[in-house]
């Protein structure tokens, strides 16, 4: 017995060593597939509760063509929900169960979301600097070494390259326009900043989970590493349309040949990921009142389906 | 009120369905009974908002007085929209949105049909491309339409009280004013009356199919063609307008 | 009976799609769907967004049948050292056309 585990965790290894991917059907160890489930699930929750703070600007997006766009967006977050958790049902878990978890509180989502959208230039904010954090993380993800998960990121990859641009079009238009526009994307830029450098997660020497995820490279670069390249290239874009990074210690640092910058207020985090955020009981609320008010018509559907199947066997 | 007038008149009545429509499905992001429905009922918010956007582009056009697509949808009050009021009404739950939408999904697959072949190419090229949306919008509501009235006794119950409050809804689509007369005669409208026995047929059909009841002929409410709607757009308006009323200077 | 039904996110579908005529179908991933219709519409909806098909192939998930990866060695490595299956393999005398 002991010697086909260490046979199957051997294969297992070489797999990962190689930059193979490990696919559904394969062996893998326990925590490799507890790791994932987790990790997945929680993006996939992070996608679909994403969602709300953005569908709350829907209704009253200032164009025509801003309200299609935001539409086509907050789809498109809802889609790659969907990829995602069917990335995670081939690891032996369900939608329903993945739901139940998060609606128990015992899978988390990116804390990101439990901060409001005040402004329409929160919508430009999200855009522009949440998913541009978003899609620092996920084109490295592109690598991951489980091969469903790393397909659904290439799928994302692909279509959230607009997403950044619309966040940055909205923003640039805004500094280019009337003093309150003006002033309504610095704020937006102020209240954004620090909580989109949170969402990379905390400092590599205080982060637990990366030890076994980098081994087993379901996650490529650390926490701190993603984080940098995030600043290096959004710096430039806020000075390009004049908008300022609140963080008086943000430095370029010639030598490392990045930017220095502030402490990251880490009891914020901590405190908004437990719980506390200004929108997490709002988020969680509106989440369980769309699944129990669907539950009827989800019934209904299985209901109508099994009738044909009787009529049909008569 | 001249020719062009009229026409600028019939296709802001197209598009404020379109809008009102779009806005009202747009509503439902994030609220849906599943994640799939959820893309699907935004795919079809899109749709319709796109429509509104030709149409009231071109409705800018027939204005000739500078105006661009968004003047339409956010410069306008209440009295000044044309929607119908089906298009107007709350979205309630899933089957009183999926009777709303299936109503006229069949109203709108008939109207823009006939619509191809206006004799106005503006208007028959936005119905060429509108009715391969419409006729998957028809489908899938269709299809709910049969599944609610066919699935289970809470979901049976839903949807017939969803078909007969709304059924007072219907008469409406099918009135035909001056402007109705004037675009018939040119060759650029419909006459609304001579797709309604098609709809009523249609919709017993799939009632029937659905072990449904047609609702018994009722007083039909009116209004909408004439800027008298229900308490409902006023708050759309509100929402829908508040950044363009609030910074008129502002360009977004 | 259909009162007892129990709430689900419903059964899992694969997603083939052909991205043009002529070309084989290739997955796209999975939908939820109650039954063959709403899965087809679902599908459309989540995988045909951005203009990626011209026809949609959908299979109840628990309907694949896959290979089993400890059966990879009998499987697929015999077939390593066939090479007279390949085209390569053969030597042509110089200036043979057309072949």
């Amino acid at each position: 017995m002991n010697a086909d585990l260490d046979k199957q965790l051997n294969v297992f290894e070489t797999k990962i060593n190689e930059d193979i991917n490990i696919e559904p059907r394969d062996w893998m160890p326990d925590d490799y597939r507890k790791h994932l489930i987790r990790q997945i699930s929680q993006h996939a929750h992070s996608e679909v509760i994403g969602m709300q703070p953005e569908g709350n600007w829907i209704s009253r997006a200032p164009s025509l063509r801003s309200k299609k766009i935001l539409l086509a967006k907050i789809q498109d977050e809802g889609g790659h929900g969907l990829y995602l958790y069917s990335a995670a049902e081939t690891l032996g878990i369900s939608r329903d169960e993945m739901l139940h978890q998060l609606h128990e509180g015992k899978a988390k989502y990116s804390s990101i979301f439990n901060y409001p959208t005040l402004t329409w230039a929160d919508i430009g904010a999200i855009g522009w600097l949440v998913d541009g954090a978003a899609i620092v993380n996920q084109v490295s993800l592109q690598k991951t070494s489980y091969g469903p998960y790393a397909r659904a990121m290439v799928r994302i990859c692909k279509e959230e390259s607009f997403h950044q641009r619309q966040g940055y079009e909205i923003m640039t238009k805004m500094m280019q326009g009337t003093k309150d526009q003006q002033a309504m994307a610095q704020d937006a830029m102020n209240r954004w900043w620090w909580p989109s450098l949170m969402m990379f997660g905390p400092h590599d020497s205080d982060s637990p989970n990366t030890g076994n995820a980098m081994k087993w490279k379901i996650k490529r670069q650390s926490n701190d590493i993603l984080r940098q390249k995030f600043i290096d290239k959004t710096v430039q874009q806020a000075h390009l349309i004049g908008l300022s990074i609140p963080d008086n210690k943000l430095k370029w640092n010639e030598d490392k040949k990045s930017y220095d910058h502030g402490e990251i207020n880490w009891d914020e985090f901590i405190r908004v990921i437990n719980g506390d955020g200004p929108c997490n009981k709002q988020r969680m609320k509106h989440h369980i009142k769309a699944h129990q008010e669907g539950e009827w018509v989800r019934k209904a559907a299985i209901a109508y389906q099994l009738k044909r199947k009787e009529l049909i066997n008569q | 009120m001249d020719t062009q007038q009229q026409i600028l008149h019939y296709v802001l009545r197209l598009g404020d369905n379109a809008l009102i429509s779009g806005h009202r499905l747009g509503e439902w992001c994030s609220n849906a009974p599943i994640l799939e429905e959820d893309l699907a009922l935004t795919n079809f918010a899109l749709d319709y908002i796109g429509r509104a956007e030709n149409l009231y582009q071109y409705a800018a056009k027939l204005e000739n007085k500078g105006h661009d697509e968004d003047f339409f949808a956010y410069r306008r009050s209440e009295r000044d929209f044309q929607n119908h009021l089906l298009t107007e009404l709350p979205n309630n739950n899933f089957a009183d949105t999926m009777a709303r939408l299936w109503f006229l999904s069949l109203y709108e697959f008939y109207l823009y049909n006939e619509l191809c072949s206006s004799h106005d190419e503006t208007i028959a090229a936005i119905a060429q491309k509108s009715i391969k949306e419409i006729k998957y919008h028809l489908r899938h509501t269709k299809e709910w339409v049969l599944r609610l009235g066919d699935g289970t006794s809470e979901s049976h119950y839903k949807m017939q009280k969803a078909i007969n409050d709304y059924w007072m809804y219907t008469g409406e689509l099918f009135e035909m004013d001056t402007i109705d007369h004037e675009m018939l005669n040119l060759g650029i409208g419909i006459n609304p009356q001579n797709i309604y026995s098609l709809w009523l047929k249609d919709v017993k059909e799939t009632l029937n199919e659905a072990q449904l009841q047609v609702p018994e002929d009722s007083y039909m409410q009116t209004g909408g063609k004439n800027g008298i709607h229900t308490e409902y757009l006023g708050f759309i308006l509100a929402d829908m307008q508040y950044l363009q009323r609030a910074y008129p200077d502002a360009k977004w | 009976m259909t009162e007892e039904i129990k709430d689900t996110q419903w059964p899992l579908w694969e997603v083939f799609i052909q991205s043009n005529p002529g070309l084989p179908y290739k997955h796209a991933g999975s939908v939820h769907g109650s039954d063959k219709e709403i899965a087809m519409q679902n599908a459309r909806d989540t995988y045909t967004r951005r203009n990626e098909g011209t026809s949609i192939w959908i299979v109840p998930s628990n309907s694949i049948v896959a290979s089993n990866p400890s059966d990879s060695d009998m499987f697929f490595e015999p077939s390593n050292d066939k090479i007279y299956r390949h085209p390569t393999f053969y030597v042509m005398p110089e200036g043979a056309l057309n072949i």
